[in-house]
C-alpha cells in the first residue's frame, strides 16, 4: 500500500485544477513582496518558480502555507473530493491538514529526534489518538501507532533512507537531511508538496538522486512545485515553469519556452546591450 | 594516553593564577576581620592559604576530570558505538532491570518501617518533589515551554483543599480531583495569553504569574486569611478511621508512592505517544512542527494544562500533609528548586527527574550535619553538575523502534 497513492485523479485529464492563486499581494510594511500573482497549478505536475535571489519565491511559499498571511488575493485549492477551498487566513497546521506540504530552503527537521520520529510527526494531522488513548492505550490507538510506524517505514525506504531509521535526524548526511524532509512532508499525506531549493547544497550526485525521488513522488500521483536555482534540474524535471521577478510574475510557461523569453533572460542577466541603444 | 593522566606544567602554571585569583577575591572575607569593640584588625592569614590551596586542587582535578572524558568520549566515537554506558543498560536491559526493579522496590515499600518519622517526612516531600519535577518535565523538558511559575499550580493544589476544607468540610479524596482540575483550569488560563511567547518572554511571564497568584494569597485576607495562613486541615482520610500521627505519616507515605507511580506511568506512556511526539517536535522546531500539522495552540495547551494538574494534585496533598499553608510555602524559590530538578536531572528523561527531585531534596537535608556550609556544597553540587553534565543526570533517550518488516506489516495488513 502506497500512502499517497490515493491522490491518482490528476491522471484523468491534464488540466485538472488543483490550485488557483488569484491576484495574491503581500505587503511588509511599505515594501510590497508579491504583488499581484496569478497562476494556476495543474494536478499531479511537476511546476516549478523560479526567479534572481529575493524576487519573493519563498514569501509565495509562506503565504501559501500559512506562514504569512497575505494582505490580499485569494487562494483556492481544488480537494480531493472536488471541494473548492479557500487557504487564505489558515493556520499552517490547517493549511497541511488540507493537503499542501512543504519543506525549508534551510533545513528544519526536529534534530534530536529519530528519523522515523521526524516522519512519524508528519502523520499528526492524519491520526487522531488524544492525552485519554495515550494513556490507556487502547486498541484504537495501538493499533494506530503500529500503522503510523509502518507507513513512516514504508515512506523512509521509498527515499532511500531505511538504513537510518533509529539515527537522530542531526546525525545524518546533509543530503539525507533533505530527502528526509521530503519524507516527513510526503507523511502528512499531501496532495501538494512544496519543496523550496530542494537541491541546495548537494553534489551532483545526489541532486541525480534527488530528480529521481521527485520523478517518482510524481509518479505516484501527487503534485509537485519546487523553489529551485538548480537550472539544470528545474529544466529536465519541470512541466511548467513560473518566473519572477521583484514579486511579480514575468512569464510562464514550457521549460523550452522560458529559456528563450527575453523577459527571463532580461531578469537574469540584465539589459542586453542592444535593447539599450 | 600519557597526556592524559599527567599534569602538565602549563595546568600547574594557570592553577596557581587560578588560586591568586581566589585569594584575592576572598580576601576581605576570609582574611580581614574587624574587631569594633577592642577597634583591632585580625589578619587570619592561614585561610588565605586554605583557599589558595583547594582552589589549586580543585582546579588541577577538574582539567584532569575533563581531559579523561574529552579522550573517553573521542574513544566513543571511534571505536565502541554499540556498548550502552551503564545506566541505559541499567534502564534497558531486563537483566539487570528487573532484580533493581524489585530491590528499590522493597525499599520504598518498608521505607516507613525501617526509619523514624522524621525520616518518612522527608521522603514524603522528596517523592511531592519527584512528582512536581515529573509534571514541571512535561512542560518545561518535553514541550520545551520555560516555565517560572510552576509554583503557582502548586499553591493552586494547596489552597483549594485548604479552603474546600475548612469552608464546606470536604474531604481530601474530594479534593484530589477537584485541586487537579482547578490546577488545570489555571494552566489553561497561564496558557492563552504566552501562546505566542517563547523563550525568555515566556519565562517572564510565567515567573509573573507565579507572583501574582502568590500576591493574591498573601493580600486577600477575606479570602486566603493573608501571610497568617490556614492552619487545622484533616489529615488524609481512609474510610474514616482515626489515625495516630504516625500512621497518618506512613498512610500519606504510601499515597505519595502511589501517586509517583501513577505519575511515572502516565507520563512516560504520554511521551511516547502522539500526544508526546508533538511535543518534542514543538521543542525541536516550533515553525517546522506547525508546517507538518500540529496545532500549536493546543498542543502547548495540553502541555500547560497536563503539567498544571500534578501540581494541583501535589498541592492538596501538601495541604494535607502539613495541615497548615501560607503564602511563603510557594515563593518563587520553590519553582526554581522544581526547575533545578528537571535541568539536573535531565530534561525530558523521567528517570533522571527522579534521580534529580531525590538528590535535591535529600542532599540539604542529610547534609545538615555540616550546617553552616550545607547550601554552599549545595550550590557547589549544582555548578560542577551544570559544568561537566549539561545535559542533566541521565539525558533523554529517544524511543528506538524495532521494525519488524514481514511479521509488522503483514499483521496490520490482515486487520485492514
Amino acid at each position: 500500500m502506497k500512502i499517497w497513492a490515493k491522490t491518482l485523479s490528476g491522471k484523468k485529464s491534464n488540466m485538472e485544477l488543483l490550485l488557483e492563486i488569484n491576484s495574491l499581494t503581500m505587503d511588509f510594511g511599505g515594501i510590497r513582496a508579491l504583488d499581484h500573482l496569478d497562476m494556476q497549478i495543474a494536478k499531479g505536475k511537476i511546476v516549478a518558480l523560479i526567479g534572481p535571489n529575493g524576487a519573493g519565491k519563498t514569501t509565495f511559499f509562506n503565504c501559501l502555507t500559512g506562514i504569512y498571511t497575505p494582505s490580499g488575493g485569494e487562494l483556492i485549492l481544488h480537494t480531493r473530493d472536488q471541494v473548492v477551498q479557500k487557504l487564505n487566513g489558515l493556520k499552517p497546521n490547517q493549511v497541511t491538514k488540507r493537503g499542501l506540504a512543504r519543506t525549508f530552503q534551510n533545513i528544519r527537521l526536529f534534530p534530536s529526534m529519530t528519523v522515523l520520529e521526524n516522519v512519524m510527526i508528519g502523520h499528526h494531522c492524519r491520526t487522531k489518538a488524544g492525552v485519554l488513548g495515550a494513556v490507556f492505550r487502547g486498541k484504537k490507538t495501538r493499533y494506530e501507532e503500529a500503522r503510523i510506524i509502518n507507513q513512516s517505514y514504508e515512506i523512509l525506504e521509498n527515499v532511500g533512507l531505511s538504513s537510518f531509521v533509529n539515527e537522530f535526524a542531526k546525525n545524518l548526511p546533509y543530503g539525507a537531511q533533505r530527502r528526509l524532509e521530503i519524507a516527513r512532508a510526503l507523511a502528512t499525506d499531501p496532495q501538494l508538496l512544496l519543496l523550496d531549493e530542494p537541491a541546495a547544497g548537494m553534489n551532483p550526485q545526489e541532486t541525480d538522486e534527488l530528480n529521481e525521488l521527485i520523478l517518482k513522488i510524481r509518479d505516484q500521483g501527487l503534485s509537485i512545485m519546487l523553489i529551485e536555482h538548480d537550472m539544470r534540474l528545474v529544466m529536465s524535471l519541470s512541466e511548467y515553469i513560473f518566473v519572477m521577478d521583484y514579486g511579480k510574475k514575468i512569464a510562464e510557461g514550457a521549460p523550452e519556452k522560458i529559456q528563450n523569453n527575453p523577459a527571463v533572460i532580461k531578469a537574469y542577466l540584465g539589459e542586453d546591450i542592444e535593447d539599450v541603444t | 594516553m600519557s597526556d592524559t593522566q599527567v599534569i602538565l606544567y602549563r595546568d600547574v602554571k594557570k592553577g596557581l593564577l587560578v588560586a591568586l585569583w581566589f585569594m584575592f577575591l576572598t580576601f576581605p572575607i576570609m582574611v580581614i576581620k574587624v574587631n569594633p569593640i577592642d577597634k583591632i584588625i585580625i589578619w587570619r592569614w592561614q585561610n588565605m592559604f586554605l583557599v589558595g590551596g583547594a582552589s589549586f586542587f580543585l582546579y588541577l582535578f577538574s582539567q584532569i576530570f575533563l581531559r579523561k572524558r574529552k579522550t573517553s568520549s573521542q574513544g566513543d566515537q571511534a571505536a565502541k558505538p554499540s556498548r550502552l554506558p551503564f545506566q541505559q543498560a541499567l534502564i534497558t536491559e531486563s537483566k539487570f532491570f528487573i532484580p533493581a526493579l524489585c530491590l528499590f522496590g522493597l525499599f520504598w515499600l518498608s521505607f516507613p518501617w525501617l526509619f523514624s518519622t522524621y525520616q518518612t517526612n522527608i521522603m514524603i516531600t522528596a517523592l511531592m518533589y519527584v512528582v512536581l519535577g515529573l509534571g514541571l518535565n512535561i512542560v518545561v523538558g518535553v514541550a520545551g515551554l520555560l516555565d517560572l511559575g510552576y509554583v503557582a499550580f502548586y499553591a493552586v493544589g494547596a489552597y483549594s483543599y485548604a479552603l474546600l476544607n475548612t469552608h464546606f468540610g470536604l474531604g481530601f479524596w474530594t479534593v484530589l480531583p477537584i485541586g487537579a482540575l482547578l490546577a488545570m483550569l489555571f494552566g489553561i488560563l497561564l496558557g492563552f495569553p504566552v501562546l505566542r511567547l517563547r523563550g525568555d518572554y515566556l519565562a517572564i511571564v510565567t515567573l509573573g504569574f507565579g507572583e501574582i497568584i502568590r500576591l493574591i494569597l498573601e493580600n486577600w485576607n477575606e479570602f486566603s486569611q493573608g501571610p497568617s495562613g490556614i492552619s487545622n486541615i484533616a489529615r488524609p482520610g481512609f474510610f474514616g478511621i482515626d489515625m495516630s500521627l504516625d500512621a497518618a505519616i506512613s498512610y500519606t507515605y504510601y499515597l505519595m508512592i502511589c501517586l509517583v507511580l501513577a505519575t511515572i506511568f502516565i507520563v512516560n506512556r504520554l511521551q511516547n505517544s502522539r500526544i508526546g511526539r508533538a511535543w518534542f517536535a514543538l521543542r525541536e522546531d516550533e515553525i517546522a512542527c506547525q508546517a507538518m500539522g500540529i496545532d500549536k495552540t493546543k498542543t502547548k495547551l495540553t502541555a500547560f494544562a497536563l503539567g498544571a494538574t500534578w501540581a494541583g494534585m501535589v498541592g492538596v496533598i501538601f495541604a494535607a500533609k502539613t495541615t497548615f499553608v501560607n503564602p511563603a510555602s510557594f515563593t518563587f524559590l520553590e519553582s526554581a528548586i522544581i526547575l533545578c530538578i528537571v535541568v539536573l536531572g535531565g530534561m525530558g528523561s523521567i528517570v533522571g527527574v527522579i534521580l534529580g527531585a531525590l538528590i535535591l531534596i535529600l542532599l540539604p537535608e542529610y547534609l545538615r550535619a555540616f550546617s553552616d556550609y550545607r547550601m554552599l556544597v549545595f550550590g557547589a553540587v549544582l555548578v560542577t553538575m551544570m559544568v561537566f553534565r549539561p545535559q542533566g543526570i541521565i539525558s533523554n533517550i529517544r524511543r528506538t523502534y524495532a521494525i519488524d518488516e514481514d511479521l509488522g506489516q503483514n499483521t496490520v495488513r490482515q486487520k485492514e
